[in-house]
């Protein structure tokens, strides 16, 4: 049970009257990729939102590390060691992109190679060009790379990234690629939502599609890549 | 005439620096927490009282300034804690109902231990005299005033500028949800805020005590140009909050002083001298209306 870093039973979120979330179920062991998919408006940014506990979790039970996390504020999720990379990147605009990074700067759960500002610098070269500059004069690709390192900064045990490469140029989408890439080599645990089934399927392996607030599938690379059906049904691809 | 202007500028500089300490607090408040909190002025109000009762008790104007500082933040916890975090989440009406309840309470409160009579708060005797700048006299406690509020302003600007704690306090002003969600308790961020603002506050009511009446009210003609210094300048905005008092300070005290004056050249003397105060007193307004038209964030907004 406890080889999970995270472990989400039957989550129900509403905003305001009308549920979104019916239940869903989801793990993420150590030091895995997982994804979480689906079409729009699915469910896949409520489940994060949860998760951080940006928004209310209704029913069921988020375990983190071994802990209930559902109820928590968002800082003390966010302290016990899960990082968002959000929807629509929220880097703060009027904070330098080096204000970005070190603003948030911790490393709570005694990371070996802890993440510094030099190293995301080297991880993101475009981004130490801009070190000066605010964080609201970025291009798209410089932003979601700096919402990237942000949530680096903190060291976090689980990095969950929203749709990081929504609106990128191609060029920048495989950077951003790259740089997944080079996390799950170095054994950072990432739950990632994205569109590009082939990338996650080469970067993960084990996915979770969302239909209407449910788990309409779960399985491994193999699976999701033998069954185009299910591409075509619950991705819209 | 140049004599009369630059002494003019100095007294704008100086009500400015003050009008910022209050302003400060307040745009932090609007910017981080989306809360309008009328009784800032109120803060402003204790202090000033808080100043003179402990001037008067110990004969020390510096005792007194730092135990109203000390006093008012101590009281804005409670407060805070009390009553305005049960605001942050309800809507603009509610929480300018609640917190007009509280300048009357307060001015009750004020009135029931002090008295309705206006309070004395002299400025200490060594400051009492003039300084001679350049070619004119000055008064020497004005220039006391100009130097703190300008080290206040340095403090505060190396403090939100330079420091990780005003990262946090400008990164929640921008984006409150995503500061949280970085590991920042911003509720206890904001609490803290709230009490330097509330001591900046208390340190603006007793500098200015000696100049203007300690008398209850006083915080509401102040509170109306911190929230025009905080709308020019940009709502969550330190570097705006700066600006914008300045600029209100400049602009309220020269218009007052040279208005009438530039009017009689154009108009005869009884226009002039019936137009000249009116105008002058609505012309932070016009500054105000004209700045929102060309920046209708302000000038520092700290939304993007
Ligand atoms: N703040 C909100 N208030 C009310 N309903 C919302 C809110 N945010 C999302 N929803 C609704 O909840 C449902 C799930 O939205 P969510 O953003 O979680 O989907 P998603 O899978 O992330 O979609 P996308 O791929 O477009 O990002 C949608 O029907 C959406 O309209
Ligand atoms: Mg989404």
């Amino acid at each position: 049970m406890s080889e999970h870093l995270l472990e989400i039973e039957g989550l129900e979120t509403s905003y305001g009257s009308s549920q979104v979330l019916f239940g869903v179920s989801l793990t993420v062991a150590e030091g895995e990729v997982a994804t979480l998919l689906g079409r729009n408006g699915m469910g896949k940014t409520t489940t994060v939102r949860s998760i951080c506990g940006l928004e209310k979790a209704g029913g069921g039970s988020i375990r983190f590390a071994g802990q209930r996390i559902e109820g928590w504020t968002p800082d003390r999720i966010g302290r016990a060691g899960i990082a968002l990379v959000p929807e629509g990147r929220q880097i703060f605009p009027n904070l330098t992109v080096r204000e970005n990074l070190v603003a948030f700067a911790a490393n709570r759960h005694a990371a070996r190679e802890p993440w510094s500002l030099d190293r995301i610098y080297a991880f993101f070269p475009s981004l130490e060009k801009r070190s000066g500059n605010l964080g609201g004069r970025l291009s798209g690709g410089e932003q979601q790379m700096l919402a990237i390192g942000r949530a680096l900064m903190t060291n976090p045990r689980l990095l969950i990234l929203d749709e990081a490469t929504e609106g990128l140029a191609p060029l920048v989408r495989e950077e951003i690629w790259r740089c997944l890439d080079a996390l799950r080599g170095s054994g950072q645990t990432i739950l990632v939502i994205d569109k590009y089934v082939e990338r996650l399927i080469a970067l993960a392996n084990r996915h979770t599609i969302l239909e209407r607030g449910q788990v309409a599938w779960r399985g491994n690379s193999a699976e999701l890549d033998a069954d185009h059906g299910i591409w075509h049904r619950l991705l819209g691809v | 005439m140049t004599q009369l202007i630059l002494e003019q500028a100095l007294n704008g500089l100086q009500f400015g620096l003050m009008l910022f300490l209050l302003a400060a607090g307040l745009t932090l408040v609007f910017g981080i927490m989306d809360m309008i909190n009328l009784a800032h002025g109120s803060l402003y109000m204790v202090g000033a009282y808080l100043a003179a009762e402990v001037t008067q008790a110990s004969g020390s104007f510096i005792t007194g300034v730092g135990v109203a500082m000390l006093g008012t933040g101590v009281l804005a916890v409670v407060l805070e804690v009390v009553l305005l975090r049960r605001l942050y989440a309800r809507n603009h009406l509610a929480q300018v109902l609640a917190t007009f309840a509280l300048i009357l309470i307060a001015n009750e409160c004020v009135r029931i231990v002090w008295g309705a009579q206006t309070l004395m708060l002299n400025a200490p005797d060594a400051l009492s005299g003039p300084v001679r700048i350049g070619g004119f006299l000055y008064p020497s406690y004005r220039l006391l005033i100009i130097g703190v509020g300008a080290l206040i302003a340095g403090l505060l600007y190396v403090l939100v500028a330079r420091t990780r704690i005003g990262m946090w306090v400008r990164a929640g002003a921008s984006n409150r949800e995503m500061t949280e969600a970085l590991g920042i308790n911003v509720r206890l961020l904001f609490t803290a805020v709230f009490a330097f603002g509330a001591a900046l506050c208390a340190l603006a009511g007793a500098m200015l005590g000696p100049l203007l009446a300690v008398q209850v009210g006083m915080g509401e003609s102040i509170l109306i140009l911190a929230f025009v210094v905080i709308v020019i300048g940009g709502i969550g905005s330190i570097r705006g909050a700066l600006v914008g008092s300045l600029l209100v300070g400049l602009v309220d005290t020269l218009g007052r002083a040279m208005l009438p004056a530039m009017l009689r050249a154009l108009f005869s003397p009884e226009v002039a001298s019936s137009l000249g105060p009116a105008l002058a007193s609505v012309l932070i307004y016009v500054l105000m209306a004209a700045i929102l038209f060309w920046r209708p964030e302000g000038l520092f907004p700290a939304r993007a």
